[in-house]
């Protein structure tokens, strides 16, 4: 085993506690690639971890320009971190726009790794700089640690009797950035080389050459003078004992939906259309049939959740996924299951919109839509996920209440969250909490007659599902007679059915957790209520906030529709609330709307998530406007 | 869960048992009625228990069939009536499924999932009352109204190509096609139960009156005489004879002609011989439409079984457990964990 811990060269190595790494380049440089492997071996070396994707809509915009820049950001330390870091402490930048696009971001005083040849005039100019500026010569990067390393070059060299062709060599420079960063980083070397040595199992040539380049990174960092006084460091790992997997929140949705129906002993259907950026729950889906999941890609969005709903009606744990343009084409179906009152998990990743809006942008926007997106009154449980790692329990938890409260749920998710990825220490089955569903038993006709609308204590109706002797029924989307089900027009009967499916709704607020408080006093000058996918930016002010010595608590919300009981309780034992939104204010107006009170509000519709320095400088103003 | 195939005996149904405590509420003289009673005779013949059998329906006054049949229904909206049916279908196979809709609720608002429910061909029976009008939103053309129609939407005369049902469905993948007639009872009833007996999608047509907002628009159809002189009756293998067994159908190349068999040297051997299993002969007849010196075909005009859906998915489902299903642990854990062993 290479021991990374020494090197030839005295280098000193310095601990330090966590490190925001961008790695960027063009889209055709193997980036995505680079970084997740990176974080799969920070992963597997024990340290806390956070990252990001992100790349252009376009599949293949422009070489070297701007458009054209693919980014994969992660954070990765000592504690816990909830976010792939508000900036980022080291960039390496394959070419002149990448460093252009992302320099913004960068610390001051971080450390920049440039790939000389991507700095030659042609890449100056499609970045547009202006002709004759270089900055990696001209003193404008004065302010950050500047390595520019002839990257291609020393893989070329590295690589030259390698047997592969010239363009085959060139594609390997991402490797040798990867084996630069475990130097710099002490981190260890085997476990990329068994994850190439398996992807590249029937070409063994482009496995060792692959592996080549990242030693010939690795040693570069070694030999070179050009890192002597920065030196190394060594994020020691942390994480405790036990089994972990890394997922992204739509990997987790997935995961989730198939584990709550082996909970449920259900069968998993999954109607659904592509669509950016909720595409990845289908496609990982689809490749569960071991485990009898059934994946069904419809011929648009009305079909996938209509489907969903026959499957619903045979008895199937029915899901659907999307996103905002495909969840305002599923609203009138989603009526249908309100009113048919079957169970139905309904993800929707939500996106920069209105219409195709910002389709790889996240965006906190359909609450409203999932809120009150129905016609007539249909009102439905809304539950939102504030992790790549929560996307599993909060879609397992849609499940159970879908399933348990026979009614469609909405899960909300996001861009952010999506593509996100974070360890999840892997849960054990008994964990989980039970789903139960109340299937209606077979009837004998001596027995009375079967009353497919008569309701329980929780005014929930049972599962009648076809198949079952005895149960024979019709119903449907018209307007039902209280609990015959048969048509019925009567205006009494249509008032008492809306209240009846509305107060059903409200007592989930009996069958949910109570609101907790996430971190800080449980009364003092402020309280930032957050929900969905702001939780790290959120937790990571407010921990700075309280370090600071701020009266300052953070709640954040999974379940929006109903409220947790004592939500009210909660909002009350602080001066102010302040509710943070990737949008132009929807949280803000239910929140004003149940408790008549008055929030402050602080959005953002930028297509890009909060980072953890604008909120903490929002609390800090906040605060100082209270003391005053 | 009660499986089909696992019930042992099943007491002896007739029609009468198949009638919900519904009071149908179509108009009188709807050929809707007529259908109802048909599709009541052939279900008792199937030797399927009611409790395994599902209507499933859109928006129309045709979508309202399942509050009528006392099998398991679900009456849903507009033009989704087949995503739902195949939802179903695909989440339990081993229930009969069929689908009540219309014109306007399949070939209009329902348009997309016609064809792609034809071409991926799951296993239902879809009942496609035709009646060239939307009936339950008082008299609007539809997508099979024949051009002219003057309606309230239309009032200087329909201006669309109507759709060709029967060229739709082929052109769509379909793997059964058969158009029927609401008053002529013995044989729509002959033809509800060929639909039932094909594996995958059977589309049948029926051509159904509407008398209060689009009477007689298949009187060219109706009438003894107008019978005989306008339409074909399709048997496999049989010659196309009609008039009374006066004029047969050649197939000269693509293009038929209508002979007189009197006429000296033709006989019924010469004539086209039906065949449903024939693609290129059933799109021919599927444009006889098209023609007016042509007879009105009714009958099975395709009936090529092929793998369903379900089947398709269900052999990829135990492909992928051959070795084995995935447990619980499995399925949490992933295939790309790894283990952290320091404290």
């Amino acid at each position: 085993m290479t021991d990374t811990k020494k090197s030839t060269r005295q280098v000193s190595v310095t601990p330090k506690t966590s490190v925001s790494v961008l790695f960027a380049g063009d889209s055709g440089d193997g980036m995505q690639l680079t970084g997740t492997q990176f974080a799969n071996t920070v992963a597997v070396y024990g340290t806390e971890l956070n990252t990001f994707p992100n790349f252009p809509s376009e599949i293949r915009a422009p070489a070297g320009t701007i458009a054209g820049v693919s980014g994969f950001q992660l954070q990765f330390s000592s504690k816990p971190v909830y976010t792939p870091g508000a900036r980022f402490d080291v960039m390496i930048a394959m070419n002149s726009a990448a460093l252009k696009a992302n320099l913004k971001d960068l610390h001051r005083g971080g450390i920049i790794i440039a790939g000389t040849e991507g700095f030659d005039e042609k890449n100056l100019k499609l970045a547009g700089y202006p002709e004759g500026a270089n900055p990696l010569e001209d003193g404008s990067l004065s302010n950050y640690i500047l390595f520019p390393v002839p990257i291609l070059q020393l893989t070329r060299e590295a690589l030259k009797d390698s047997g592969l062709s010239s363009k085959e060599i060139d594609r390997c420079k991402n490797m040798f950035v990867l084996g630069l960063l475990y130097w710099l980083y002490t981190l260890p070397l085997e476990g990329t080389f068994e994850t190439l040595r398996a992807k590249f199992q029937k070409n063994v040539h482009m496995a060792e050459a692959n592996i080549r380049a990242v030693k010939a990174g690795y040693f570069f960092g070694d030999e070179t003078e050009l890192f002597a006084n920065l030196g190394r460091f060594d994020i020691a790992p942390q994480k405790q004992h036990g089994i972990y997997r890394r997922v992204t929140g739509n990997e987790a949705c997935a995961i989730a939906l198939t584990a709550a129906s082996k909970k449920a002993g259900l069968k998993l259907f999954l109607g659904s259309y592509p669509i950016t950026p909720a595409t990845e729950i289908l496609s990982t889906l689809a490749k569960k049939k071991k485990y009898g999941v059934k994946t069904f890609q419809a011929e648009d969005e009305i079909a996938g959740i209509v489907s969903s709903i026959g499957a619903a009606y045979g008895g199937a744990l029915a899901a659907t996924n999307t996103s905002g343009p495909g969840l305002a084409l599923k609203t009138e179906a989603l009526g249908l299951a309100v009113i048919l009152e079957l169970p139905l998990v309904v993800i929707n990743v939500q996106r920069g919109g209105p219409s195709t809006g910002l389709p790889t942008k996240p965006e906190q926007s359909d609450l409203f839509m999932a809120m009150y997106g129905r016609h007539g009154e249909a009102p439905l449980p809304v539950i939102a996920a504030s992790s790549p790692v929560d996307c599993f329990y909060s879609t397992y938890e849609a499940a159970r209440i879908a399933v348990e409260h026979m009614t469609p749920v909405i899960c909300l998710t996001d861009g952010y969250l999506a593509l996100s990825s974070e360890p999840w220490k892997v849960e054990s089955p008994d964990n989980l909490a039970p789903i139960t569903p109340r299937f209606h038993l077979p009837r004998k006709a001596e027995d009375p007659p079967f009353l497919p609308y008569k309701r329980d204590d929780r005014l929930v109706r049972a599962w009648a599902i076809p198949g079952t002797k005895g149960l024979e029924h019709r119903i449907g989307g018209l307007e039902k007679q209280n609990e015959t089900g048969n048509v019925s027009h009567d205006p009494q009967n249509h008032e008492l059915m809306t209240k009846l499916r509305a107060e059903k709704i409200a007592r989930i607020a009996e069958s949910i957790p109570l609101q907790s408080i996430d971190n800080g006093p449980e009364k003092g000058d402020l309280l930032i209520l957050g929900w969905g996918s702001s939780y790290g930016a959120i937790k990571t002010a407010v921990e700075q906030a309280i370090e600071k010595g701020y009266s300052v608590a953070h709640a954040h919300l999974r379940y929006i529709h109903p409220f947790p009981k004592n939500l009210g309780e909660i909002l009350g034992n602080y001066k102010k609330i302040l509710i943070p939104e990737l949008n132009n204010g929807q949280l803000i107006h239910i929140i004003r709307d149940t408790f008549l009170i008055a929030p402050q509000g602080f959005t953002k519709v930028q297509g890009v998530p909060f980072n953890e320095m604008e909120l903490l400088i929002k609390i800090t103003d906040t605060i100082k406007e209270l003391q005053s | 869960m009660t499986d089909t195939t696992t019930i042992p005996v099943l007491p002896v149904l007739i029609a009468k048992d198949f009638a919900s405590d519904q009071e149908p509420k179509w108009c009188p003289g709807c050929g809707d009625h007529a259908v109802l009673q048909q599709l009541k005779n052939v279900l008792p013949e199937l030797g399927i228990a009611p409790e395994n059998i599902v209507f499933v329906s859109g928006i129309g006054c045709s979508s309202r069939l399942p509050y009528y049949i006392a099998t398991y229904g679900v009456h849903g909206i507009h033009g989704r009536a087949l995503p739902m049916a195949t939802g179903l279908k695909v989440s339990r196979p081993e229930l009969s499924v069929w689908v009540g809709t219309g014109d306007g609720d399949a070939l209009s608002i329902g348009g997309n999932h016609f064809i792609h429910t034809l071409r991926r061909n799951p296993d239902l029976n879809v009942v496609l009352f035709n009646n060239e009008i939307y009936g339950l939103t008082k008299g609007q053309y539809s997508p099979t109204s024949k051009i002219g129609l003057r309606t309230v939407t239309s009032p200087s005369g329909v201006i669309d190509q109507p759709f060709n049902t029967a060229a739709l469905t082929i052109g769509s993948g379909g793997s059964f096609f058969a158009r029927a007639f609401d008053r002529d009872g013995k044989f729509l009833r002959s033809i509800l139960k060929r639909a039932a007996l094909h594996k995958g999608t059977s589309l049948v047509e029926i051509y159904q009156n509407c008398p209060i907002f689009n009477g007689g628009a298949f009187e060219a159809f109706a009438s003894p005489d107008n019978k005989a002189n306008n339409t074909v009756y399709l048997e496999q293998s049989k010659p196309l004879i009609f008039a009374k067994g006066k004029r047969g159908i050649l197939l000269d190349g693509f293009q038929p002609i209508v002979v007189d068999l009197d006429k000296e040297g033709i006989s019924s051997s010469d004539l086209w011989i039906h065949d449903e299993t024939d693609i290129n002969k059933a799109s021919i007849l599927a444009h006889f439409a098209d023609e007016e010196s042509l007879p009105r075909p009714f009958g099975v005009f395709y009936a090529k079984e092929r793998i369903t859906y379900e089947d398709a998915l269900t052999a990829q489902i135990s492909e992928a457990q051959k070795n084995g299903f995935g447990t619980f642990e499995e399925l949490l854990k992933g295939d790309q964990s790894y283990e952290i062993k320091q404290a």
